[in-house]
């Protein structure tokens, strides 16, 4: 909300300057988002008379003015077509300093000499329009200062309300926080009734009560709405953000500035039968005042007439009932709409159809449902005034039982002072709720004085104590408040060692060199398909876009996009890992949430350099990165990579990792298919593992170290192609025995020397034993095993 | 005795010369072995009177070890040159780069919010967490926001496809994805009695999109529940993690009143800029204070709902983005390049 300081001084004027204030506001809750002054810098410009004005010489649309500027007279030339005799302008003088750093000088104009310039409001960065110059009222002194004489030397605050503050959209709220926090009277501008000079009235009907407990209306007749606004009064809407319309618009904007409480004046002639106050009904449609038509669902509330709808009840009129202020149908009977709307009814109504109107921005969060009455009063005054006319009495609707409750709250001291921390001095908490409006009455004394509060009619966010208490710290100021650590018991974190903590991952890839990267949890849905296929996604009601549409069930696809964009950027190669939440849609309307690991590998395996050569990342390192992750859990062996299906990967480049039954995830090459689908080029390696069935930990066990040294034997042999290294591996390790500790493969070879469709393998076995040194002749056995095992199983040839 | 010292002679003149040690071995065996020649001059000295004898026995030994003492000196003289040779061969230019593997490093992100839970986790908060895809009832209605209530303007929710049609009846609809990780506060709660001090770090979501605006962000919310918990307390506890997180104990922190539905009384968090330290800066766009978190007296209906003694227990809780922290911290103007992920980017920050 906007407001000019000098409007809020009218109400409160306590001696603190405008800066001030500004902080003021911002600690106590109504943060002032940005001060700006009433008019842009300017200065050497006074209020000028012209005396004189004269054709120019040579030039039709030129006059040569004669301008008093309280010193003496002056001749100015003057381009604008409303210059006449006897009016006032600001006339800038000869060193003037106009917006933008504009000098004034002396001129030369097609021949004839000018001292300063007349001015209209754009020149002096007042109004956006240019229409001529800026004429002035007659009771201005000649030769005052301008700035001075409009007051435009006053400060423009805006304030940037939370919602539990809808009182303080008005010139009346805020000059109440303003009189409080500086303990200053607070001077409200009085309503008094204007008597009814008709006995003119329209009839009014509620058929929804609880949305509209009160509607009141006032026929006025015979308005001049051709009068011009008074100036001040478009000054004071200028200096708040609202443009001038026609008169009788101003006045309802005007009253809504000042009290809060909007209002909207229909055309009576323009109005059929009687108003009716009712909820939209199937086909009702209405051409708001923009020009927009909506059809309002079937919970938005209509004022309507006898022909239909002619206004989204406090939201916006309608344009069939509008006021006309110009032409031969020019209004000239009002009727006059004061009514409180339930903040329910109207809450998130607007929005539905794209509007955000002062209106309904303050019948959301609550209007002073005691108002009505004196807004009415306040509204006709000021149309009398300003239109003339003669005002019928008030009439109208009131639903007493469902107008808001205010009900007694107790307030308890020694409630303030413990969820504050601080003590609060009693007379203080009384002297800033009875400023604030409440009704406070005491009770006890010393930690039992208690009291009890009714709050205002025009809070509607005061309902608990701890609402009260806010309204003290609030006001005695959150900076004053004591400042303590809170007291705790030394208790230790439990943590549990059955599960490797997900740090331990991140530590793990980073040491792979990986980097970690975070993207968005939506993605592509034709992504989301081409990765996995079949599963239940979960797609957004409202994205913001179709690239991040759907919940990803996976994180391959962040990943690959990612790679996307980095290779697009002349990246040569990548290792990314990301761990975060994957969704996709259970049994029944479920939503499982994953948490997973998943990585990227492509490119060379390290940067170029002179010490090392440009090899290709292939498979074998995506599942190095994936054996490196299930060795946290000290149970690596509870782990088997299988062939099966994964939609993602390349069929005959791909594993999935179980632990036992449980398939925990995958690795292997992105699928050719997918990887030309997304426009990929070169081999991606990729792995995706779910953290919960990872994390499961063992604690290790100590084993005794043998004493006596170990053995080791180098056995080479041939095998099918087909047969998979892994089983080899398997048969070896069981059939070395008790005595055998470990098995490795140290060399596979395909090519010369071997036989077509077969494979040499090259295996290190050693053995040790607890308690001796091993002979010759058991080792020799132990080999005679393993040979024979694999001969038997695999095929295989001793080479 | 002249035979001796012409042995002698050649023998000193020999091992002068040798180049290398098997040449001295040579020369050992060939003057000091059994059958050397020096030997064979010892052996000799039988011819001698008897007393000659001793003193030429003498002579021989003096000379043997005059001999035996030149070898060892060329041996070492020679071992010595051969080291310096192999060292001068194995010389590396040492200015050429080191090895590189791959080298990665954490998001900047991940940085930030390690570190915050770190902090709170030193004095004894617990971490939890919570689902991203939350119910209304979690994500609102629970922390005191029903539904039509002003506050949910000010949070633009992302909501899942059907909930029209799964609205009847069902609690868990209509799902959305949390708008900050307060939900977890409620979800705690429900199955803790307090003392409860927790710290919940994640992600949330928004309908929104611009450089200071991502549609998922991280926030880190914490609790604190007990007896006798208070505003001062509330405080004490922020103005402790600003100063230890920007590493700076004499930082300015003020507390505004504002409002959240969940918290009564509620406050914004200001800290002096830590760019300009307060005088103003494009930064802190000339006010000299940055805007860094929410937070409150929990508000009793929040906890009644959740089932805990509002007269008995009283509790605080506070909400950031360390998003935003990042972005001061490492100088960032544009929040959408966290989530881009682009290497250069990332790399800046490894």
């Amino acid at each position: 909300m906007k407001v000019s300081e000098g409007w809020l001084r009218a109400w409160a004027n306590p001696a603190a300057d405008s800066e001030a204030l500004e902080k003021q506001f911002s600690m106590a809750g109504l943060e002032v988002d940005g001060v700006e002054g009433a008019a842009p810098a300017f200065s050497g410009v006074v209020v000028g008379e012209v005396t004189a004005v004269a054709p120019h010489p040579d030039a039709d649309k030129l006059k040569v003015c004669t301008v008093a500027d309280g010193e003496g007279t002056q001749q100015v030339v003057c381009g604008a077509p409303n210059v006449t005799v006897g009016m006032k302008a600001p006339y800038a003088k000869v060193g003037a300093v106009l917006p933008e750093g504009f000098k004034i000088k002396k001129a030369k104009l097609r021949g004839v000499e000018s001292f300063g310039m007349l001015c209209g409001p754009d020149e002096l960065g007042l109004s956006e329009e240019r229409y001529g110059l800026m004429e002035l009222p007659p009771s201005l002194p000649t030769g005052a200062d301008f700035r001075e004489a409009l007051d435009l030397n006053d400060t423009i605050f805006d304030i940037d309300l939370t919602p539990n503050r809808g009182d303080c959209l008005s010139v009346r709220g805020l000059a109440r926080e303003l009189a409080v926090l500086n303990r200053v009277e607070f001077c409200a501008e009085p309503c008094p009734p204007v008597a009814p000079t008709i006995d003119d009235t329209f009839p009014v009907t509620v058929t929804a009560p609880e949305a509209c407990p009160r509607y009141l209306g006032r026929v006025i007749k015979g308005v001049d709405v051709s009068r011009p606004t008074p100036d001040w009064m478009a000054e004071r809407l200028r200096r708040s953000g609202l443009r001038s319309i026609d008169p009788v618009v101003d006045i309802t904007n005007y009253v809504m500035l000042e009290l809060g409480q909007p209002m909207h004046a229909f055309d009576l002639h323009r109005l059929s039968q009687g108003i009716e106050v009712r909820l939209a009904r199937p086909g009702d449609t209405l051409t708001l005042l923009d020009g927009s038509e909506v059809s309002p669902a079937e919970d938005t509330l209509l004022i309507c007439d006898g022909a239909g709808p002619v206004a989204l009840a406090g939201i916006m009129g309608g344009e069939r009932s509008g006021i006309h202020a110009e032409g031969e149908a020019r209004t000239q009977y009002i009727f006059l709409e004061c009514a409180y709307f339930s903040p329910l009814a109207i809450a998130g109504r607007a929005r539905r159809f794209g509007l955000f109107t002062d209106a309904s921005q303050r019948y959301e969060r609550g209007v002073d449902f005691a108002l009505q009455a004196a807004a009415t009063e306040r509204a006709t005054a000021l149309l009398l005034e300003i239109c003339g006319g003669e005002a019928g009495p008030i009439s109208g609707f009131e639903a007493e039982a469902a107008l808001p409750k205010r009900l007694p709250i107790t307030l308890r001291s020694a409630r303030i002072d413990a969820l504050l921390g601080t003590t609060i001095p009693q007379d203080t908490v009384e002297d800033v709720l009875t400023r604030l409006a409440c009704t406070v009455v005491g009770e006890g004394s010393g930690t039992e004085r208690t009291w009890i509060v009714t709050p205002p009619s025009f809070r509607f966010d005061l309902e608990r104590e701890a609402d009260l208490i806010e309204e003290v710290a609030r006001i005695y100021g959150y900076d004053n408040l004591e400042v303590a650590l809170p007291p705790a018991a030394l208790t230790l974190p439990r943590e549990d060692d059955g599960v490797v903590p997900t740090s331990a991952f991140t530590g793990a890839l980073l040491g792979l060199g990986g980097q970690e990267i975070i993207t968005y949890s939506f993605i592509d849905s034709a992504w989301a398909e081409a990765f996995c296929p079949g599963v239940g996604l979960l797609p957004l009601a409202n994205p913001l876009s179709p690239e991040l549409a759907v919940l990803r069930p996976s994180l391959l696809p962040g990943l690959v996009k990612t790679w996307q964009h980095n290779r697009n950027r002349q990246a040569v190669g990548a290792q990314l890992f990301e761990i975060g939440t994957c969704f996709e849609a259970g049994d029944n309307g479920a939503v499982v949430e994953t948490q997973r690991v998943a990585g990227l590998l492509t490119g060379p395996r390290v940067p170029e350099q002179w010490s090392a050569g440009g090899d290709a990342l292939d498979f074998f390192d995506a599942k190095g990165w994936v054996e490196a992750l299930l060795g946290l859990t000290f149970d690596g062996d509870s782990f088997t990579f299988e062939a099966g299906e994964h939609a993602a990967l390349h069929p005959t480049r791909r594993a999935l990792v179980k632990r036992g039954d449980t398939v925990v995830g995958a690795v292997g090459a992105l699928s050719p298919s997918l990887a030309q689908q997304l426009d990929v080029s070169g081999q991606v390696y990729v792995f995706e593992l779910a953290l919960a069935p990872l994390a499961e930990r063992v604690v290790p066990q100590h084993q005794g170290l043998s004493r006596f040294p170990a053995v080791r034997r180098d056995i080479a042999l041939d095998v099918p192609k087909t047969v998979a290294a892994g089983a080899v591996l398997a048969t070896a390790k069981a059939a070395a025995g008790a005595l055998g500790k470990t098995v490795r493969l140290f060399d596979v070879y395909e090519g010369k020397g071997v036989e077509e469709g077969r494979k040499s393998l090259a295996l290190a076995l050693t053995f040790q034993a607890p308690d001796r040194t091993l002979g010759d002749e058991e080792v020799e056995g132990a080999i005679a095993q393993v040979r024979e095992a694999l001969a038997k199983d695999f095929d295989a040839r001793q080479r | 005795m002249n035979e001796l010292a012409a042995v002698r002679e050649e023998a000193l003149g020999k091992v002068a010369e040798a180049e290398d040690l098997a040449t001295l071995e040579a020369l050992r065996v060939a003057y000091l072995g059994k059958k050397g020649a020096l030997t064979g001059v010892l052996k000799s000295l039988g011819k001698l009177p008897p007393e000659e004898r001793p003193a030429a026995g003498a002579a021989v030994n003096a000379a043997k070890e005059e001999v035996q003492a030149a070898l060892e000196a060329r041996r070492e003289a020679l071992q010595g040159a051969a080291l310096e040779a192999q060292l001068a061969a194995e010389a590396v230019d040492i200015t050429l780069p080191g090895r590189q593997g791959s080298r990665g490093g954490r998001h900047p992100h991940a940085v930030t919010m390690a570190r915050i839970v770190e902090i709170f986790r030193q004095a004894g908060y617990a971490v939890a967490s919570g689902p991203e895809v939350e119910s209304d009832y979690y994500n609102f209605e629970a922390l005191n926001i029903p539904a039509h209530h002003p506050a949910r303007a000010m949070h633009d929710t992302f909501y899942l496809e059907g909930r029209e049609e799964q609205a009847a009846g069902d609690p868990r609809w209509p799902r959305l994805l949390r708008t900050h990780t307060s939900p977890v506060q409620a979800r705690i709660m429900e199955n803790t009695q307090p003392p409860i001090r927790i710290i919940c770090p994640g992600k949330v979501y928004r309908v929104d999109s611009d450089v200071t605006h991502t549609p998922m962000f991280h926030q880190v919310e914490g609790l604190v529940v007990g007896e006798g918990i208070s505003m001062a307390h509330l405080k004490g506890t922020v103005i402790e993690f600003l100063r230890v997180f920007f590493n700076a104990d004499d930082l300015a922190v003020r507390f505004r009143p504002s409002y959240f539905p969940f918290t009564e009384p509620s406050a914004e968090v200001d800290v002096e800029c830590v760019h300009c330290r307060g005088d103003g800066c494009r930064v802190c766009s000339h006010t000299g204070w940055l805007e860094v978190m929410g937070c409150g007296v929990v508000h009793p209906n929040v906890l009644e709902m959740s089932g805990i003694d509002s007269e008995r227990f009283s509790g605080f809780a506070f909400g950031f983005g360390p998003d935003r922290l990042s972005m001061l911290y490492y100088g960032v103007d544009d929040l959408r390049l966290f989530y881009e992920n682009d290497l250069r980017f990332l790399a800046q920050f490894a």
